[in-house]
């Protein structure tokens, strides 16, 4: 296996993702993230000097919206899914 | 200290737009609502919701790429940036990385010596305001109301051009005024529609090579502006001259206190993972639209001198001061359309509007009065309804609630006296009543006369005209 | 005819007549829900109540002669990743068990508007990432044609209702294969549209840029029908494009004279299970006969699509699926020290494996330092994939090869080696990433019963040439 996915990485990842791992997971994780790895190195085998990025297919631009206001209040549906609510807003642990 | 230093600044300008609704749905940006209440599914992050861009976002930011002599990018994308925070329902904020909108402008200042010089602008980016968060003392947790979340924001990054405090609020006082200008933003530092975030490092004077830099966040006006600036400055001094180093960190101001701290997080990694938005579609301009929006660009402010010298006979400070700030000159102009003297007009911004807005810590776009209201205030001076004293009555009850100063002036019975009978009754009695001054007066002194007309003035309550008064007593005596 | 037995046309057509009911449909296609579905577990969520309801006031529209369209009447399986307001919306996965959507997705709006009979909310692959529908929260579907079999996935559940008769038709989102391999393990017609004919507008994204809603339906006829419904110019959806040729209809002609129809050498080659290879060129073989021109040529790149793909799919899901966080609506685990462990744990146990699996690639390849080599690399390659087809639609018309490499593996088989399950989208994979309509049809069964699905590829916008080609098999092929 060409790529060695450290616990180092695992542990950034897991940072960037929100995502915590048991160590067992670790393990598994970084031998699943070695092997995709190096399948998609073969990527490298072609040559794309030159090439521009597709992000888009399709040559579409220019979509916009006209500056009017179309919706209204609808708090208490928005809130009817929150886990907490409070006074109209969603609960989250301190931020400050 | 042996050495001396270069302080060197870069700014992140943001600014609110003053667009109708948010960038990327239908919701209204309208100030001060209750929570949670202007939002929809694509501003709150439902799954399965959609951004759409809003397009006077883009024109307001290409507007002002123009007035910052910025190139404007004919293929530009939007790019997500990728952090969880809960006032960011996504946890990636939609914003432009890799192909902003407007890039290599620069905007004129005038440094402390008078000298000019050009602030660099590096690129324009339009982007998506995050929500609010409140803390909940009782409880110990956070609110998050999603009003602000999808406002649009444009940021403009300056260069580090910049050397002093001095030299950032006057760049900012200028984009403040070219963006005021063009209607894109109210730029209220206080209300939080223009914030700027300041990157600064120090270097050794003549040195080449910048130092290491912070970046400073939170400032709420051009006073911590200032003082983050200098108290920035003071720290990374000191640190280097104790042997050791700056670390590049974002800090947060605290004014209150006087002093920053840096925002560390081992959970924040800082690292955003950009890459183009795959639910938003390339934007083009084209010549068309670049020639629409120049056509709709307003008078700059050195446009509008050069007008106001020639139309208006005023003096050369005042058309620095009003056209200074946008709403001050709109005010102006209005007034004078309704058939205000530009010079009285004028006048009663110079003086009085700028004395109350001292007073009370105003700025321009916090007036309340209206250009009617002060046309008809300065008519009624002219056509001597009231006099001047009672027109600065008037003026203070306008400025603070825009009352109509023709139904103030009847309901509160202010008019000038014009029966002369009336008035002729009263100079009759004063006269009486001070043989001493008639005295004074007669024999010369012609001081005396002043007092007559102040006693005739108490006692008509203020409502006569001084100089019907004036004549009259001479008249009498 | 039993009305089970009958195409969702053919239903709707019985309704106008007034032959049936709409709520006799309903009513009896939950019958048959009540009667099966705890062994197949097609679906997630039965909305019993609220489809009679439906069935009732659509019925009343009908005989009022104010739904007169070709599928009036007819109920439908919704897939669990598409909103459907009131109504619980999963995606198969435990961060979204309690989730009911403010808002209905607009393809769904739009089905709603022709009639349709909303029955439930099928299951799925979690977040339709998945070719099997073992990675649901919800237990595995079980393929109707053997239970011991998976349905294929991500629709798997949408595929398997099809087959199971606990729907007229359905619909599915595909982001990598996701309606046209569960269509050919369940023996259903399932087509996936070019990207952009219909309006992601409520479809829980997994990759953005590749996720096209499409129909699964018993036969061609019904597949062009419920795509006609579908299809809109959505302004709540930027990458919506307006078309003018959406009357699907249109192209149900038994009329393949000159198609030109190109089979690349590199989808019969290894890694190919050959009763499949066989029952694909006899499929060529019927069009031929009916005056096709048939050729073999060379795609190129084939092998580089799932690499490609995996890296986009992954680097757009992290960031999708961002916003199952514990904030906003869905699972929040119950203790947690401050934000970010909240934050962790909500998703970590909110997730299962494979999503996991994904978003951790996803976050990598996207991270500082690798951007440029994975994520970038990966879009330079997908130019190249489409620059490929565009030069295979200089020539051809119509691309056919299998939509899977085998017919359905048994259930608990595939998971365990999860590349080895990526590489069974090899021949679906690159139509998601060149934004081509593609669709799959049944042309027999294996030795094991089990059905066979072909694929016609098309170019972007030509998806009346995928459905003629479709209809004219149907006419006189093997079926399954």
């Amino acid at each position: 296996m060409a790529n060695i996915i450290s616990d180092e990485t695992i542990e950034y990842v897991g940072i960037l993702a929100k995502l915590e791992l048991s160590d067992a997971e670790k393990e598994q994780a970084k031998a699943d993230m070695g092997r995709m790895l190096d399948y998609i190195d073969k990527l490298g085998e072609l040559d794309t000097d030159g090439v521009e990025p597709m992000s888009h297919v399709f040559s579409a631009e220019n979509v916009f919206r006209e500056d009017v206001v179309t919706n209204g209040d609808d708090r208490e549906r928005l809130l009817s899914n929150a886990p907490q609510e409070k006074d109209g807003m969603f609960v989250v642990p301190p931020t400050f | 200290m042996s050495k001396q230093y270069e302080t060197v600044i870069g700014l992140e300008v943001h600014v609110e737009l003053a667009t109708k609704t948010k960038i990327f749905c239908g919701c209204s940006t309208a100030f001060g609502a209750a929570p949670n209440t202007q939002t929809c599914p694509v501003c709150t992050g439902m799954p399965g919701s959609l951004p759409v861009l809003n397009k006077q976002v883009l024109e307001y930011a290409i507007a002002v790429g123009l007035a910052t002599n910025c190139d404007i990018t004919r293929y530009a994308k939007f790019d997500r940036k990728n952090y969880f925070y809960p006032d960011n329902p996504q946890n990636y904020q939609i914003s432009q990385l890799y192909l902003p909108i407007c890039r290599n402008g620069g905007v004129e200042i005038e440094t402390e010596a008078g000298d000019k010089k050009t602030v660099g602008i590096h690129e324009i980016h339009m982007e998506e305001d995050a929500g609010k968060l409140i803390h909940d003392e009782w409880e110990d947790c956070s609110l998050v109301d999603y009003n602000r979340s999808g406002v649009p924001l444009i940021e403009i990054v300056s260069e580090p051009d910049m050397r002093s405090a001095e030299e950032v609020i006057a760049y900012l006082e200028k984009l403040r005024q070219i963006i005021q200008y063009l209607g894109a933003s109210d730029c209220k530092l206080q209300e939080g529609s223009m914030r700027a975030d300041v990157n600064l490092s120090v270097r050794e004077l003549g040195t080449e090579a910048f130092g290491t830099r912070t970046e400073m966040k939170n400032l709420n006006s051009f006073r911590a502006i200032t003082r983050a600036i200098d108290g920035e400055r003071e720290r990374q001094i000191d640190l280097i001259e104790a042997g050791e180093s700056v670390v590049q960190e974002t800090r947060r101001w605290d004014d209150a206190k006087g002093e920053s701290y840096a925002m560390r997080s081992k959970e924040d990694a800082q690292d955003y993972r950009y890459f183009p938005d795959p639910d938003l579609v390339p934007i083009t301009v084209s010549e068309e639209m670049l020639a629409k929006i120049r056509e709709k660009q307003p008078e700059f402010r050195t446009e509008k001198m050069a007008r106001y010298k020639a139309e208006f006979d005023i003096p050369d400070y005042d058309i620095e001061i009003i056209t200074g700030e946008k709403p001050l000159a709109d005010l102006f102009e209005a007034a004078v359309a309704l058939g205000a003297s530009p010079k009285k007009a004028s006048n009663w911004l110079m003086g009085e509007t700028l004395r109350l807005m001292k007073e009370q810590e105003l700025d321009a776009g916090d007036l309340r009065f209206s250009p009617e209201n002060l046309a008809k205030l300065i008519a009624l001076t002219e056509k001597k309804v009231i006099n001047s004293s009672v027109a600065k009555e008037v003026f203070e009850v306008m400025f603070a609630e825009n009352v109509d100063p023709e139904q103030y002036v009847e309901e509160k019975g202010l008019k000038t006296e014009s029966d002369e009978g009336a008035l002729k009754m009263v100079l009759e009695e004063v006269i009486a009543a001070n043989p001493q001054s008639v005295e004074d007066y007669r024999n010369g002194k012609e001081k005396a006369i002043g007092f007559l007309v102040g006693q005739t003035m108490k006692a008509m309550k203020g409502k006569a005209d001084p100089g019907s008064v004036n004549r009259m007593l001479k008249e009498l005596l | 005819m039993d009305i089970m037995d009958m195409t969702a046309l053919q239903l709707a057509a019985a309704i106008r007549e007034g032959k049936t009911t709409a709520v006799d449909a309903t009513e009896a296609v939950l019958a048959r829900i009540e009667e099966q579905d705890k062994t197949y577990n097609c679906y997630v969520t039965v909305d019993s109540d609220g489809a009679l309801a439906q069935a009732r006031a659509v019925q009343k529209k009908i005989e009022a002669g104010e739904l007169t369209g070709p599928l009036a009447g007819v109920p439908v399986a919704v897939k669990d990743n598409l909103c459907t307001e009131g109504l619980r919306t999963t995606c198969s996965s435990k961060i979204l068990h309690n989730f009911v959507p403010t808002y209905t997705a607009e393809a769904v709006k739009n089905l709603q508007k022709a009639g349709a009979v909303i029955l439930g909310k099928t299951n799925m692959d979690e977040f339709a990432m998945g070719s099997t529908t073992e990675t649901s929260a919800y237990g595995v579907t079980r393929n109707p044609r053997n239970t011991e079999h998976v349905p294929g996935g991500s629709s798997g559940g949408s595929a398997a209702a099809v087959a199971a008769k606990e729907c007229f038709y359905a619909i599915g989102s595909d982001t990598g294969g996701s309606i046209r391999q569960p269509a050919s393990y369940c023996g259903v017609v399932g087509m996936k549209p070019t990207y952009g004919t219909v309006s992601r507008y409520g479809l829980i994204a997994y990759g953005s840029s590749l996720d096209q809603i499409g129909p699964l339906t018993k036969d061609v006829a019904d597949c062009a029908a419920v795509l006609e419904a579908l299809s809109s110019h959505d302004m709540k959806d930027s990458t919506s494009i307006a078309r003018e040729d959406t009357d699907f209809t249109a192209a149900l002609t038994d009329d393949v004279k000159g198609l030109r129809i190109g089979i690349p050498n590199d989808y019969l080659g290894e890694g190919l299970d050959g009763e499949v290879r066989e029952a694909i060129l006899r499929a060529a073989d019927v069009l031929k006969e009916k005056g096709a021109v048939v050729e073999y040529f060379d795609l190129s790149l084939v092998e580089y699509a799932i690499p490609a793909y995996y890296t986009i799919a992954a680097a757009e899901a992290s960031s999708n699926l961002e916003r199952f966080d514990g904030v906003k609506y869905g699972y929040r685990t119950e203790e947690y020290a401050g934000l970010h462990n909240m934050y962790k744990k909500s998703r970590s146990e909110g997730f299962g494996e494979e999503v996991k699996r994904r978003i951790m690639l996803g976050s990598f390849v996207l991270s500082s330092g690798y951007y440029d080599a994975y994520y970038l690399k990966a879009l330079k390659v997908k130019a190249l994939i489409k620059k490929a087809f565009d030069e295979a639609f200089s020539k051809y018309d119509v691309i056919l090869g299998p939509a899977a490499p085998t017919t359905a593996p048994k259930l608990g088989e595939s998971l365990a080696d999860p590349i080895q399950m990526y590489l069974g989208d090899i021949y679906t994979i690159a139509v998601n990433l060149a934004g081509l309509p593609g669709i799959c049809l049944p042309c027999g069964l294996d030795s094991k019963g089990l059905p066979i699905g072909l694929q016609l590829i098309g170019d972007c916008f030509q998806e009346k040439k995928l459905i003629r080609a479709a209809y004219s098999y149907q006419q006189g092929g093997e079926l399954a």
